[in-house]
């Protein structure tokens, strides 16, 4: 795809940063985001006034960019709010980085804020005023809690077809805690072993509470420049080699085949454009929402073969010292899930390539891959990132 | 199975697929022009864009693909069986299993599709075969 292949590496990330990860009681989802995309802005070396394009959106809010547009004072000439549930974020590089190539903008801030684990405004009322919103109605009259029993389904279906066991699930849930546990910012940091993973309260067989993301409030915000402006900038750039994003259905009963997902499609097209293979990627940062996520992911995008993925894991081969690092922030399992994690997801990969990774840092890491996913497994957006626009 | 008496209710798709749900007739619709069943009811194919979708009962038994227990506490109804059940005519639909424990349902399990009425509404769900 030679129009993908022309964005290789136009853009960098020159800014990035989280606030609120975890608890944040008192604060509402736009002082949330606000907090993240002030802090975000300060590290490109850029203020406000520099920000000329905004993509940006909301689990809860429709019309999500105009508050965040009057509330953080902008007048952007590139506006992207579109809404593709988790993957949203890693879904806004491709379009901000053709608006940047075009000339459209300059600088283009990527935001999320969500008080989704504070909030007055409960989940049970979301849930509620979603099934009105967004209805489901060959789904929803069954009572499957989701989004978590559409990936129990799916879970259940790799379980059946590849012989994967709930110990390569929970496997998944155990590296994502260690990896919490070397990061300050985790809200989960306590032990956690496959037994206590299997051990724990069962939510849609076979998905346990620990097979589930966590619940917390968070915000987190990029700034993504064009790389001539990028080199200008105090922090060293982070750069954009290949993005995409696939779409495949809404709900899970639509799903073709329950083990195998858009990201074969987005992994592929980000891959190609990016110049690059699975081999080539020094660490991965993948929308765990739940266990067999990651399983699923690791299988489309190609680190290992479909049906794989759960001897893949085994052994901790994931975790800190493994083969291959994942999610080493803790993911959305033990580090920070407001409701749409893709946005950490970049932030971490972000972090490792500039070294700032602390007691978690992947030694030598120049490349990274960060994935996202949306809706029941429906929505799928894979970047690819670089120390250096690789030639 | 009756003729379509709900075929010339007014509204979409969804309306009358309810429609004949609430008569006690389940119907999913087959696209004349690429000749593949569709399911959930649609004003297009989705295969191949034709609008020419007429409705037919199907055989109505199919095959669990996929299943989960909603655990849920005693005063919430207490465990649900959630399946994926693949018709025999080639397309995938949630539902659920009745007559057995919800721990007890198996992928790859033979079913049958029966209308019930829930909340005064039609609902499919499926018995073993
Ligand atoms: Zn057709």
């Amino acid at each position: 795809m030679t129009t993908t292949n022309s964005l290789r590496g136009s853009a960098a990330i020159t800014g990035a940063a989280t606030f609120g990860c975890g608890e944040a009681p008192g604060f509402t989802d736009i002082e949330l985001l606000a907090r993240a995309a002030t802090a975000a802005v300060a590290d490109a070396g850029l203020t406000m006034k520099d920000i000329d394009g905004l993509a940006t959106c909301s689990l809860s809010a429709v019309m999500w960019p105009m508050p965040v547009i009057e509330y953080l004072g902008l007048n952007p000439s590139y506006v992207d709010g579109t809404m593709l549930g988790g993957s949203s974020f890693i879904a806004h590089l491709l379009p901000a980085m053709r608006a940047l190539q075009a000339g459209q903008c300059r600088h283009v801030l990527i935001c999320y804020g969500s008080a989704n684990r504070s909030s007055a405004f409960g989940r049970r009322e979301i849930v509620a005023s979603r099934r009105f919103l967004d209805p489901q109605p060959y789904e929803h009259p069954y009572q499957p809690a989701l989004p978590v029993s559409a990936y129990a389904l799916a879970a259940s279906r790799h379980m059946h077809q590849y012989g994967t066991t709930r110990e390569q699930l929970a496997e998944v849930a155990v590296a994502a805690r260690a990896w919490a546990r070397l990061n300050p910012e985790a809200l989960m940091r306590g032990p956690l072993s496959i037994a206590d993973v299997l051990a724990s309260r069962m939510v849609s067989d076979p998905l346990t509470v620990r097979d589930c993301c966590l619940v917390t409030d968070g915000a987190g915000a990029l700034v993504l420049s064009r790389a001539d402006e990028a080199r200008d900038r105090p922090r060293a750039p982070v750069y954009v080699l290949g993005s995409a994003t696939a779409v495949w259905h809404r709900q899970i009963s639509s799903m073709r085949d329950l083990t195998v997902t858009a990201a074969t499609q987005s992994g592929a097209q980000a891959f190609a454009a990016a110049g690059l293979a699975p081999k080539d990627i020094d660490m991965v940062q993948l929308y765990d929402a739940f266990s067999i996520n990651t399983l699923l992911f690791l299988e489309d995008l190609g680190f290992c073969a479909k049906g794989e993925g759960g001897a893949f894991v085994q052994g901790g081969a994931i975790a800190p010292g493994g083969r291959l690092p994942v999610n080493t922030n803790g993911g959305g399992l033990s580090c920070v899930h407001p409701g749409m994690y893709g946005v950490f997801a970049l932030i971490e990969a972000v972090r490792q390539l500039r070294g700032e990774a602390g007691e978690r840092q992947v030694a030598g890491a120049r490349t990274a891959l960060a994935h996202g996913n949306g809706g029941t497994l429906s929505s799928q957006a894979t970047a690819i990132l670089a120390t250096e626009a690789l030639p | 199975m009756g003729p379509d008496l709900s075929a010339d209710r007014p509204g979409g798709v969804q309306a009358r697929h309810q429609a004949a749900l609430d008569e006690g007739r389940f119907l999913i619709q087959r696209c004349s022009a690429c000749d593949r069943a569709v399911f959930f009811p649609r004003e297009l194919c989705p295969h191949c864009g034709s609008t020419a979708l007429a409705r037919q009962a199907p055989a109505g038994t199919g095959t669990v693909v996929a299943v989960t227990t909603v655990r849920r506490r005693p005063e919430d109804g207490g465990d649900l069986n959630v399946s994926l059940v693949d018709l025999d005519e080639g397309v995938c639909l949630m539902s659920r299993v009745e007559g057995l424990a919800p721990d007890d349902v198996r992928i790859g399990l033979k079913v049958r599709a029966r209308v019930v009425q829930h909340d005064g509404r039609g609902l499919l769900v499926f018995d073993p075969a």
